[in-house]
């Protein structure tokens, strides 16, 4: 599986470190404990698309949002997790 | 059908007649008291004390391919029990004592060898925790035993032992009746056991669906038709959150690939199961047949493709040879992936669901084989009786919501760290 980084270009997986599910929002401090709940321990787990943090710590060490088919490894979208910086380097 | 026996062998070697099915090969009825999904060990093991305990014995197991096809057949046959945690201690506590006489239990040899299991010390840390992990097993009943250097150097000969080794060995931590069994032959074994008590072992037949009358799981919609039921038991691995999905549950779950791998055979080599826990992780045995068989850790990120990819496979091979240099040459001839159902604190879901007349066991993790006979144990006294017995009470699905996570590695609800 190979990754390509915006900044570094395309590059083995073993280059990054996996952060884990982007889809998951995390509620206001003071939100109820189901709420609280559902962000830290339930998860969707698509077979299928998912959107996923991956770091490029073996590289330009920025933090990436996939977005990855978990049955077929197939990339279909890579962004910096801060749209700014893509924007900064256009 | 015919048990098995040494009279019975030598009967048909005379005789020249074939043996009979070892199961039944039904057709799907329309209604049953239990439907169970999935039939690998843990679904044939539930079905099987269902009939046998409780003398429920309308029951389907339903498995979309083979039985044992899933990850019954694609892990490294490890048994032990040497948790850390009440709970688990007592759960695979029980489950060790089950394996101990499964053969005779179901007339069906599993092949179990309790040739001893040992985790690898590899720091002074390393030493002063498994006196303590000693400790609660001896507490719970469960055998064990410290090794200093002197003695895994007599009992494990082909370690590393020298002054320049990558992982140095300061002892070992031996659980006696640790060991392994033959995965096939703990599946067939339940499975024929189940059938003579009239368990309908159904293969081939996917569920596709689940019937509901509102908040109640009424059957399931299969490739082979509608099939009715009183109770609806999930032991799918690796796709309980996909089935869930269809029954609209919300599951504390990810699915991580696991690979292993089986080396060419050898002469005996290994005695004992091998853990390494200091740095990633590692096992390894000897087959039967002479083949090493061992593994490591998850790939890593999210998947359900049943495949792995090559640095996990890169990972295993070097802690193979930094542990056992004589293994460098040796070449593999087989390597798979199973797909592990990964919870948020590394211990498995026994437990009802918010859907009345649905069960639910899965998230099994590492642990789905060693925990075979207790799981369907302790899930068929769920499915029987309504209520979770003692020992699989710490298991239920509200334990998050509870705070009353069981997380042996500590690392916190991040499934692959587990």
């Amino acid at each position: 599986m190979r990754i390509s980084c915006p900044f570094c270009g395309e590059r083995d997986h073993s280059e990054f470190t996996y952060g884990g599910d982007a889809s998951v929002t995390f509620p206001e401090l003071d939100a109820s404990l189901e709420e609280w709940n559902d962000a830290v321990y339930i998860r969707s787990n698509p077979k299928g698309v998912l959107r996923e943090k991956w770091q490029h710590s073996g590289g330009c060490r920025i933090w990436l949002v996939l977005e990855r088919d978990t049955l077929t490894h197939s990339i279909s979208q890579v962004e910096p997790v801060r749209l700014t910086i893509s924007e900064l380097v256009k | 059908m015919t048990n098995y026996s040494a009279f019975e062998l030598l009967r048909h070697a005379v005789s020249g007649r074939p043996w009979s099915r070892a199961w039944r090969n039904p057709e799907p009825k329309s209604q049953y008291d239990v439907v169970i999904v999935g039939g690998g060990g843990h679904g044939l093991a539930t079905a099987y004390y269902l009939a046998k305990e409780f003398g429920i014995r309308n029951v389907a197991v339903l498995e979309k391919s083979h039985i044992g096809s899933g990850n019954a057949g694609r892990n490294t046959t490890i048994i032990l029990a040497n948790y850390l945690l009440a709970g688990s201690t007592e759960f695979y506590g029980h489950s060790q004592k089950l394996w101990d006489t499964l053969s005779s239990e179901l007339n069906f040899n599993v092949m179990f060898s309790p040739r001893g299991q040992i985790l690898l010390l590899n720091s002074s840390e390393d030493v002063d925790g498994a006196v303590r992990r000693s400790n609660i097993m001896l507490r719970h009943g469960i055998e064990a035993r410290l090794l200093d250097r002197a003695a895994m150097q007599k009992l494990v000969p082909h370690l590393d032992y020298r002054p320049t080794a990558r992982f140095p060995i300061w002892g070992g931590l031996l659980q006696p009746s640790g060991g392994t069994a033959r995965h096939d032959a703990v599946v067939w074994g339940y499975a024929r056991a189940a059938s003579q008590l009239g368990v309908d072992i159904i293969q081939n037949c996917e569920v596709t669906g689940f019937l509901r009358d509102g908040g109640r799981i009424t059957g399931v919609e299969t490739t082979r038709g509608r099939v009715l039921s009183k109770k609806t038991a999930m032991a799918v691995a690796g796709h309980t959150s996909q089935l869930g999905e269809m029954a609209g549950l919300r599951l504390p779950i990810e699915s991580h690939l696991l690979q292993a791998f089986v080396s060419e055979p050898l002469k005996p080599l290994l005695d004992h199961v091998i853990d390494f826990v200091s740095h990633g992780q590692f096992y390894i045995s000897q087959s039967d047949k002479g083949g090493m068989v061992f593994g490591g850790d998850l790939d890593m990120y999210n998947s359900y493709a049943q495949r792995g990819n090559l640095p996990a496979v890169r990972d295993v091979a070097s802690l193979a040879v930094s542990l056992m240099p004589c293994l460098g040459r040796v070449r593999l001839v087989r390597h798979w992936g199973g797909i592990n159902d990964m919870t948020m604190d590394g211990s498995p879901i026994i437990s009802k669901t918010p859907l009345e007349g649905l069960y639910l066991s899965g998230g099994w993790g590492y642990s789905g084989f060693k925990a075979t006979p207790a799981s369907g144990w302790c899930f068929s006294h769920l499915i029987a009786r309504g209520e979770n017995d003692r020992l699989s009470a710490p298991f239920s699905l509200d334990r998050f919501a509870r705070g009353a996570t069981i997380d042996e590695a500590g690392t916190g609800p991040i499934p692959r760290l587990h």
